[in-house]
């Protein structure tokens, strides 16, 4: 199944992006589908990360976990989360075929990241909702 | 899933390379990143046993250049060939647009290669997809072993036992040489780029 995205609504994610959780202090934030596709990426120019590599192993990560979880007899689980002594980085579902993948520093807390990205989720959920979505 | 960015005027495509253990599929990916090295900026990302063995999957992206006006990104994956990783495999196979499904040519792997394309059948029905509407190619692999007086399946009994009902596009080849490993992929890259046309018309 192909699905395409415009300029208008591509422009409308990374504006997300940029207000909602860069301009927070993440380091990078990408939007990727489940099939490991980038949708939007975003970073501070100082760490350039191998987004492609990092989006198939982040959509791999995320859906051997939510196989996981469904053996063990939950829906899914609801923070996946992977904490490094300077980078860390944080997914989050959006709708039932994206990922917003975070990679932030020391300097903002979990608590505080996590309610950004719940915020910018649901701003882009709604710019993805169908008939956009795959 | 194929993913169209009119913004950035790309299409970004995910091609699965499929097939029995020890078939040949990483050694196929391999050879397209030594070949094709200077056009691949990034290394290739493998998740393997300590073994040698693909654990989880293969990934290696692959800019193919401009089709109308579009860059091409192909994602080429290959998954864990061994019969015990199914529900691996089929994590890999999600927004799948394009197979190839690599065939063991060697007598003693007959059986393995047919329980392997209905493995396939199976997992993309999962995904609601049908091995004979997505874009195929198969590759009978290992060519190269008949030198060594290794029996090998004929071409015929091989078209028979995997491609008597599917009719996809066929390469005998050798990953290990390079022989027809980039005919395969090119042939795959324009069968999925063909359907993905077709859907958006």
């Amino acid at each position: 199944m192909t699905y395409m995205l415009g300029q208008e609504q591509l422009d409308a994610i990374e504006q997300v992006l940029l207000e909602d959780l860069f301009d927070v202090g993440v380091n990078c934030i990408f939007l990727i589908d489940m099939a490991g596709n980038v949708i939007a990426n975003l970073d501070n120019g100082e760490i350039k990360h191998d987004i492609y590599s990092l989006a198939a192993l982040a959509a791999g990560n995320f859906a051997a976990v939510s196989t996981m979880a469904k053996i063990v007899g939950e829906d899914e689980f609801s923070l996946l989360f992977h904490k490094g002594e300077k980078e860390s980085i944080h997914f989050s579902k959006v709708l039932t075929d994206f990922l917003l993948i975070t990679i932030f520093g020391k300097g903002i807390s979990l608590g505080f990241l996590r309610l950004k990205v719940a915020e910018a989720t649901e701003k882009i959920k709604k710019i993805l909702e169908p008939p956009c979505a795959p | 899933m194929a993913f169209v960015n009119l913004k950035k005027k790309e299409v970004q495509a995910k091609i699965v390379y499929y097939g029995p253990g020890r078939g040949g599929k990483t050694t196929n990916l391999e050879y397209i990143y030594n070949k094709f090295r200077s056009r691949i900026k990034t290394e290739m990302v493998t998740i393997k046993t300590h073994g040698d063995r693909t654990l989880f999957f293969d990934f290696l992206p692959f800019n193919v250049g401009k089709i109308r006006e579009y860059d091409v990104k192909i994602q080429l994956y290959t998954v864990p060939g061994q019969v015990k990783y199914d529900a691996t495999r089929r994590l890999v196979l999600r927004g799948v647009d394009g197979i190839v499904f690599v065939a063991d040519s060697m007598a003693v792997r007959r059986e393995k290669n047919i329980l392997s394309l209905r493995n396939l059948q199976k997992n993309l029905a999962t995904f609601r997809k049908s091995i004979f509407k997505i874009p195929i190619v198969l590759q009978y692999n290992k060519k190269d072993l008949e030198e060594q007086g290794i029996p090998l399946l004929p071409l015929q009994t091989l078209e028979k036992d995997l491609n008597s009902q599917l009719k996809a596009p066929s390469f005998e080849a050798s990953a290990l040489t390079g022989m027809n490993v980039v005919p395969t992929m090119k042939k795959i890259i324009s069968m999925t780029m063909a359907s993905l046309l077709m859907e958006l018309k």
